[in-house]
């Protein structure tokens, strides 16, 4: 991939953020930090033909199946479905308003939605169930499964991980948006992760660690899974959670909240700003 | 030649070449279904060996331990009903439904997922195995959750029925069996459906209502006991604790009043909460509920001894029946 072909990708995820501001500014909040951090990765899976996939027809049995284990971080989610054309742009306005499908975590109501997530640890166990039951019928459609870093300290994505190993998931993939931080803190103060890479790589996956903002870097990593034959696929994109913004970078403070006329301003003018190359 | 004739469900024979296991003849069934419908998933916490092995040497693309690992074994079979398959896990009911609880809650009843539990070492059937092998409070956290059927079959051949209704069930189902053989009730002539009951014996001065193994058959001879005291006894098999058989509570509280509950489960939430919940609303009479008390087994002993130990053997549960039919009729 060049600058000249990322560029479409990288504007994409600068619309994408502008939404999450939208978001976090018309609804009683959103989760902005983990939205803001896995920004990229899921721009390039959905917008870089990662993921096969067919907003006309979300049920399309040769799909690939995106699991959004981090549920919490809807505000992304949302935007680049809509972007994508699962469901119109304009819904995104509904987000948390009464009768709206787009609640805090996400359903299955939602098109393009394929779990409903919200309590960490479940993604990655229905991602082996759904990679198995799919080698079974020879079934050449693929797993993602996005998980957040604080997520992993959930001891059923270990269960799931020495599972997908085992039962030797090539078609199962995860990104893992390492931001670094979790609710209540950085995640090596709160319970420490590190040494990350080498925990998955124990538990039998083959990983790459790529820049989670850079979208060159995401694309080479997804267009080559599976990194080995026989083995599940882990990708570490070590991201900054609230990615974007001044007062929302590198602090969990923003994990979840509601921004201010003020902060919504301050938002747009960063926003407005040359997009990044 | 020899001809294998496959003999009818429930009948002599069939009893005699399968037994009275409803773990058994519950995993037969699944067997038997996985023939014509490659659906089938049987799914496994390493505990395979509790009667899996003909599925796993007949169909071992379908087969799949998870061993000890059951949340992940819990969400995996989600993900296979997501994609169409109709897993099967077979594992304690404990483990299921406790240790993966909150997979149980979201991925399979949120989702609305087609899998079916099959629960064993239900109730206080492990005996000796003691507290951490017993299982009291399974009925009440699965009837809690939304979407959720739950089945407590009376015998062996009940289990094998109610296994093939809960694979035409869309949706997740918790069967709640055991190992040991338990006394037969049913025959080759009987069906279950779900939302279903069974009316066993017709009297006019008290109905019990029981469900699930051991008990519906100790209720049988509760009633015949009180039959020879002049006690005419109504008695509901309750296979179908959810969705519950509304009808058969109303129609039985306005013949007899009087309702007696006998479970192998806490008394807390279980068959005597479901009954008590619809007849509080439609038709309130007295509700007397036995089962297990509210408390962890604090002694070692066998099965039997707990039953005693809980009022829950059949001497037992005729002296309560007895004792509520005067205190009633006073």
């Amino acid at each position: 991939m060049t600058a000249t072909t990322a560029r479409p990708l990288v504007e994409l995820a600068h619309r994408i953020r502008h939404h999450i501001v939208e978001l976090a500014t018309n609804s009683p909040g959103a989760h902005v930090g983990g939205s803001m951090s896995a920004t990229e990765i899921l721009t390039v899976l959905f917008f870089d033909d990662v993921l096969k996939v067919d907003p006309s027809n979300p049920q399309w049995t040769e799909r690939d199946h995106l699991i959004y284990s981090k549920g919490h971080a809807s505000a992304a989610l949302y935007a680049v479905l809509a972007e994508r054309g699962f469901f119109p742009v304009s819904e995104l306005a509904t987000y948390k308003q009464p009768g709206s499908r787009l609640a805090g975590h996400p359903s299955r109501d939602i098109p393009g939605v394929e779990w409903a997530t919200g309590s960490l640890g479940h993604g990655l166990p229905v991602g082996v169930g759904i990679s198995l039951a799919n080698r079974h019928d020879n079934n050449t459609s693929r797993t993602f499964v996005v998980l957040g870093d604080g997520e992993c300290e959930e001891g059923s994505v270990w269960e799931a991980a020495m599972s997908a190993a085992h039962f030797q998931l090539d078609n199962l993939v995860v990104v893992v948006d390492r931001n670094g931080f979790q609710e209540d803190g950085p995640t090596e103060e709160i319970m420490a992760l590190e040494p990350f890479a080498d925990k998955w790589r124990a538990f039998g996956w083959q990983v790459a660690d790529v820049d989670g903002h850079d979208v060159t870097q995401l694309s080479e990593a997804l267009h080559r899974v599976p990194f080995a034959s026989g083995r599940p696929s882990c990708v570490i994109a070590r991201t900054e959670k609230g990615h974007g913004l001044s007062f929302t970078a590198n602090t969990h403070t923003w994990h979840y909240g509601k921004f201010s006329q003020e902060q919504y301003q301050q938002a747009l003018a960063e926003l407005s700003g040359e997009v990044p190359s | 030649m020899t001809e294998t004739i496959t003999p009818v469900p429930g009948s002599a024979a069939w009893i005699e070449r399968h037994g009275l296991s409803a773990i058994d003849t519950s995993r037969l069934a699944q067997f038997e279904a996985a023939a014509t419908d490659d659906r089938i998933m049987s799914l496994e916490g390493d505990l395979g060996d509790c009667g899996g092995e003909e599925f796993m040497r007949h169909y071992p693309g379908r087969y799949f331990d998870f061993g000890i690992a059951e949340a992940n074994l819990v969400g995996a079979a989600a993900g296979m009903a997501a994609v169409g398959k109709i897993p099967f896990i077979n594992t304690f009911g404990s483990f299921a439904l406790m240790r993966a609880c909150e997979q149980v809650r979201l991925d399979l009843a949120y989702h609305r997922s087609n899998v079916k539990i099959a629960g064993t070492f239900t109730g206080i059937a492990a005996g000796f195995s003691g507290p951490t092998h017993h299982c009291g409070e399974d009925i009440a956290i699965a009837r809690a959750m939304p979407n959720m059927v739950v089945l407590a079959p009376a015998d062996a051949i009940a289990a094998y029925h109610l296994t093939l209704a809960a694979r035409d069930w869309q949706g997740p189902v918790y069967i709640r069996l055991g190992v040991d053989p338990t006394t037969q009730v049913y025959g080759e002539t009987d069906s279950f459906a779900i939302g279903g009951s069974k009316v066993l014996r017709d009297g006019e001065d008290v109905t019990i209502v029981a469900a699930g193994l051991t008990t519906v058959a100790t209720a049988l001879t509760a009633a015949d006991s009180l039959a020879a005291q002049g006690i005419r006894a109504r008695v509901v098999d309750l296979y179908s604790i959810k969705p519950v058989d509304r009808a058969v509570l109303v129609d039985s509280a306005r013949r007899t009043g009087l309702i007696v509950t006998v479970e192998e489960h806490s008394v807390i939430g279980g068959l005597g909460s479901a009954v008590a919940e619809v007849l509080a609303a439609e038709a309130p009479v007295p509700v007397r509920m036995l089962g297990l008390p509210d408390e962890y087994a604090h002694v070692i002993c066998s099965y039997e001894a707990h039953l005693v130990r809980c009022g829950l053997d059949a001497n037992s549960v005729t002296a309560t029946v007895a004792d509520e039919v005067r205190r009633w009729r006073q």
